[in-house]
């Protein structure tokens, strides 16, 4: 391992364009999740399950409380977003949603630079996070 | 004032241990075949949960290890959830701070792309794969399988010497086709340290398993990334942990969207998990700042060894 004392070694600019993007997000998302926690508590939405059974079924395993409370699967909460804790998915949605975002944007970097190897790579990453955030896999099973 | 601060929190972290064994109401096995009572208002998990992942932000900071790896065998241990709900929050948890610190690394360089997306793309399939694996497999057998995880991973962090600058003679030809290589600047002695890695295929190999397991328990997977990355594939200790903590970002997500598809994610418990947790981080970095806390990281190989040990037991039904 060499050590160089030359200008100060940089990351590349897609590398510093995806921490940006990622920067905003996560940080925006970690907003959204307390802004949309308080609406819950505040009782400012009614709740899809009530508060007081909420401790009731955290005890369960998740496919009985699937069951008892009806909960949607995959991407079903999106009809509930008038309710207070259905509401704090799209804060937990965003965080979950941020590195498929950052890896879009290495997709024409890469294609830019004619690297095939990490092109490839970037798209099989979006197609593989894509697939598990579709719910297609949780749903269906 | 370093020592009294630290001390204070050893001494906080081992009364909220205490109180939390013995608060009769928190031993998950203590919950019924039918539907459990509860005898708490529905606001005191989450305080009390808030409170809880403060401490450990500060603690897991201090020790050097993921916030996920103390919160799920913590947290299924000593708190009602059931192990279903906690893996998914571990999951977001672990998610949420690889994020948050995510950027910092990239713009500094100490997490290379080139080095984490050829394993990123291995270990984010097989974590999905893991989270199926995990929420198919019967709770006690998840439980066991978690309890012998916790045991190893606190040896590990006894046992496991990092290098930080490992040497690599020769790149081998997957490495060098993939381009994992890089400079990066260290601070402390002002040069570019120019790195390479070897053994390429058995990490990526190793990163099959990494991934099953950060998906089945929803531990993240930073205790298993740096070896691999730094004692196996030869990358400076820097670069390891940097790159380490922003795969996470990667394989959480792809095993957080399973759990969260599947109904594993209550709010009421999540978001102040994530919060106390990211809260703590910040604060923790500040002690660390003026602090080298090497009592903090035995408490925390101890504390994971009683926690591995409580599952293994509950997982045997003993």
């Amino acid at each position: 391992m060499k050590s160089v004392s030359i200008t100060k070694a940089k990351a590349s600019p897609e590398q510093i364009r995806y921490a940006n993007l990622l920067f905003w997000g996560a940080w925006l998302s970690i907003l959204l999740m307390i802004v949309t926690y308080v609406i819950y508590l505040a009782g400012i939405l009614d709740p899809y399950v009530p508060m007081d059974k909420v401790q009731t079924y955290w005890q369960l395993p998740v496919h009985e409380y699937v069951e008892r409370a009806n909960i949607p699967l995959g991407w079903g909460w999106v009809k509930f977003l008038n309710r207070g804790d259905f509401l704090n998915f799209l804060g937990l949605t965003l965080l979950g949603g941020m590195t498929i975002i950052c890896f879009c944007t290495l997709i024409p970097a890469y294609l830019k630079k004619k690297d095939w190897p990490f092109l490839i790579i970037s798209i099989c990453e979006v197609l593989i996070l894509a697939l598990a955030a579709s719910g297609i896999l949780a749903v269906g099973h | 004032m370093c020592a009294r601060l630290l001390q204070r929190i050893n001494v906080m972290l081992l009364s909220v241990f205490v109180w939390l064994y013995a608060c009769p109401g928190f031993a998950a096995e203590q919950v019924a075949e039918t539907l459990p009572n509860p005898d708490k208002p529905w606001w005191f998990w989450p305080l009390v949960l808030l409170v809880f992942c403060f401490i450990l932000g500060i603690i897991a900071v201090l020790a050097g290890v993921g916030g996920g790896v103390l919160y799920v065998p913590l947290v299924s241990g000593f708190f009602p959830f059931h192990l279903d709900f906690v893996r998914g929050t571990g999951l977001l948890v672990a998610l949420a701070g690889a994020l948050a610190a995510g950027p910092g690394l990239l713009r500094r360089n100490l997490a290379d792309l080139r080095l984490a997306l050829p394993v990123a793309l291995i270990a984010s399939a097989c974590a999905i794969l893991g989270a199926f694996l995990g929420l198919a497999l019967p709770t006690n057998i998840v439980q066991i399988c978690l309890g012998v995880t916790i045991i190893l991973i606190a040896l590990l962090l006894t046992f496991s010497k990092n290098v930080e600058r490992p040497e690599v003679k020769k790149q081998d030809f997957i490495g060098k086709a993939l381009g994992m290589s890089g400079f990066y600047f260290e601070e402390s002695t002002g040069e570019n340290v120019e790195w390479k890695t070897h053994r390429t295929l058995l990490g990526l190999f190793l990163f099959i398993i990494i991934g099953i397991m950060a998906g089945m328990f929803g531990l993240g997977a930073g205790w298993a990334n740096v070896p691999v990355l730094n004692l196996l594939m030869g990358a400076p200790l820097k670069i390891a942990v940097g790159t380490s903590k922003f795969l996470l970002s990667i394989t959480d997500t792809s095993a957080a969207w399973v759990y969260l598809n599947k109904g594993c994610v209550i709010p009421l418990m999540a978001i102040p998990s994530i919060v106390g947790l990211m809260l703590g981080s910040f604060v923790g970095v500040r002690i660390l700042a003026v602090a080298k806390p090497k009592i903090i990281r035995y408490i925390v190989i101890g504390v994971l060894l009683f926690a591995g040990v409580k599952a293994l037991l509950k997982g045997l039904g003993i």
